[in-house]
């Protein structure tokens, strides 16, 4: 079974003559553990692919299965749902609640749910991505490095199926993007789960099982 | 709720404005409370006590006690009307009184009674009087002797202090509570030209026998005297004091625009505070909080900023309530505290309500750079 398929989607904003055409028809599968890199320049459509497998936006036409779960015609109360049940997301800009310790940033996610609990899946993904000593320090007191850690702990803290993955090394230099992808995919694989990872940078395609380029809304797999 | 709270446990700098003004406002209507409830509990404690249903006027009073006049044989005529249970005469008499020591005259109201007041005793000896605390603060003590009316000889009228009662006051000038002859006496050594006859009295409380009603009870009254007399609610009466409804529309049209400043306070503070946080709810939002839950979050902050705010504008106010020389009508009561509280609520969820709908446009595909 597929983490996600998406089906000649196409993602369309605007209309007559300032229609623009994000995505065109993608056509687009990512296995149980796959790690895909999606490559693509500024403007390919890339984010917006990201955002459709994600539940964040809704495409124009198409399908787009995550697991078991067409989520294609999902109500707006339905997506969420699913964003805090089914997937994780790591940000680009990291974007961790700067009011909350790292342990609590994990937790949140839990806690977006109504549900408590789930401290110690937090600390043992603190210890995993070595942040035991930082978990009750403030974002605003740690590196670059360590919150985007956080960010990576808090995406895989409700047992997503498929991880997406948004540009995540381009706040970071070479050295510390590695280490970064290098987490990511240690972290995924160890727990068979999928991800994509959207990203302009040719060097980070290493890490991935597979590498799919989009450029201008049409894939090239 | 349990991240809102955080973040005002966390970030208390961030919400220290709008709750200084919040405590600011609370303060303001708790003084402006006080004041309303210490001007009306001042001008009608001495109605509010008495334990009738009708108070009894004439008809050429305009709704007034010390205007009117009620003679013996309209009280029987009012007595005698179905539905009357209990009739008890009532007479005031606005005068100084002179305080041993005291170099100033206190206002008082002379009250002659036949009984039937709440918290005061049935009428004491023909010199002497029950005494409304208020006059406490002009100096009068229990045991001492004071001077009704004119401080001329021969002016005034001699009455032992035989104890203290409370809230009933009228006119804001404390009571004095004596038997009707004596009240009599002293009307009548104070304004001669209002010298009253045995049994005459300026009201009469009628309290309404069980299965008539008080509109029979009306009616009837003004039908057995011929329309002379004319039977007011106890609250109708309370309204008719000079300066009473003035003083309370003027106050509680105060009450109301600074509630409603409160209200446009909270909603400005949140507006900003919501334009600050579009990133935060985007990104919140791709997580998986609902709409729902940020505004539970939101009125959850203004709550709790109202409610500090609250906290510590009561203390102020109460403070400032111990140190105010007496002679301010203040009085802070735990009903009009409730109110004040209630009122800064609702006002700040009301305020808070208006950054809603940004919240609930907010998209969550900003977190991740996308959407149109």
């Amino acid at each position: 079974m597929s983490a996600l398929d998406l089906r000649d989607v196409r993602k369309v904003y605007g209309t007559g003559q300032n229609e623009v055409v994000a995505l065109d028809h993608a056509t687009f599968s990512v296995g149980d553990d796959e790690v895909v890199v999606l490559l693509g320049p500024s403007g390919s459509g890339k984010t917006t692919l990201l955002s459709i497998a994600g539940g964040l936006l809704t495409p124009t036409e198409g399908a787009v299965v995550v697991g078991s779960e067409d989520i294609s015609a999902y109500s707006t109360k339905q997506l969420t749902r699913f964003r805090r049940d089914k997937v994780g997301f790591v940000f680009q800009q990291v974007n961790l609640v700067p009011f909350l310790t790292a342990r609590e940033n994990l937790l949140v996610v839990r806690e977006l749910g109504g549900t408590r609990g789930g401290a110690d899946r937090a600390d043992t993904l603190l210890a995993e991505l070595g942040l035991t000593d930082r978990r009750a320090n403030l974002p605003g007191a740690l590196s670059g490095g360590e919150r985007q850690r956080v960010a990576i702990g808090r995406a895989l803290m409700n047992e997503p199926a498929l991880v997406l993955v948004d540009e995540p090394t381009s706040a970071l230099d070479t050295k510390l993007g590695e280490q970064v992808m290098q987490l990511i995919v240690d972290e995924v694989k160890g727990r068979n789960t999928a991800a994509v990872i959207v990203t302009h940078d040719r060097r980070m395609t290493s890490y991935a099982d597979r590498t799919v380029e989009i450029v201008d809304g049409h894939l090239d797999a | 709720m349990r991240i809102a709270l955080r973040e005002l446990r966390r970030r208390p700098g961030r919400f220290l404005i709008a709750a200084g003004m919040l405590t600011l406002l609370v303060f303001l209507l708790l003084f402006l409370g006080g004041l309303l409830d210490g001007l009306y509990n001042g001008s009608t404690g001495a109605l509010r006590a008495q334990q009738g249903d009708l108070v009894v006027l004439s008809d050429d009073s305009r709704d007034s006690i010390i205007r009117s006049r009620i003679s013996p044989e309209q009280r029987v005529a009012v007595e005698q009307v179905p539905g009357v249970d209990v009739v008890r005469g009532l007479g005031v008499a606005l005068v100084g009184a002179t305080i041993p020591g005291q170099d100033e005259a206190a206002s008082a109201a002379v009250f002659g009674y036949e009984g039937g007041v709440d918290g005061v005793p049935p009428p004491p000896k023909a010199d002497e009087a029950w005494v409304d605390r208020r006059l406490e603060a002009d100096g009068v003590r229990v045991g001492q002797t004071i001077e009704l009316g004119r401080s001329v000889p021969g002016a005034s009228v001699p009455v032992k202090v035989r104890g203290f009662v409370r809230d009933t006051s009228y006119l804001l000038q404390g009571g004095v509570w004596v038997q009707p002859n004596t009240w009599r006496e002293v009307q009548a050594r104070n304004r001669p030209d209002q010298q009253l006859p045995p049994g005459t009295f300026q009201s009469l409380l009628v309290t309404v026998a069980p299965g008539s009603t008080v509109a029979d009870v009306q009616r009837g009254i003004t039908r057995a005297t011929d329309g002379q007399l004319r039977a007011l609610t106890k609250q109708a009466t309370i309204d008719a004091i000079p300066g009473v409804q003035s003083q309370r529309s003027t106050f509680q049209a105060i009450i109301w625009v600074t509630l409603l400043v409160a209200a446009v306070v909270v909603a400005l503070f949140f507006a900003l505070l919501t334009l600050e946080r579009v990133a935060l709810y985007g990104v919140l939002k791709a997580l998986g909080a609902s709409s729902r839950s940020l505004a539970g979050g939101l009125f959850t902050q203004a709550a709790t900023t109202a409610s500090l705010a609250f906290v510590v504008g009561a203390v102020l106010a109460f403070g400032l309530a111990a140190i105010l020389p007496v002679g301010i009508p203040l009085q802070l009561l735990p009903g009009r505290a409730a109110l004040t509280f209630v009122g800064v609520l609702v006002a700040a969820l009301a305020g808070s309500a208006i950054s809603l709908r940004r919240i609930i446009r907010i998209d969550p595909a900003t977190a991740i750079g996308g959407g149109a």
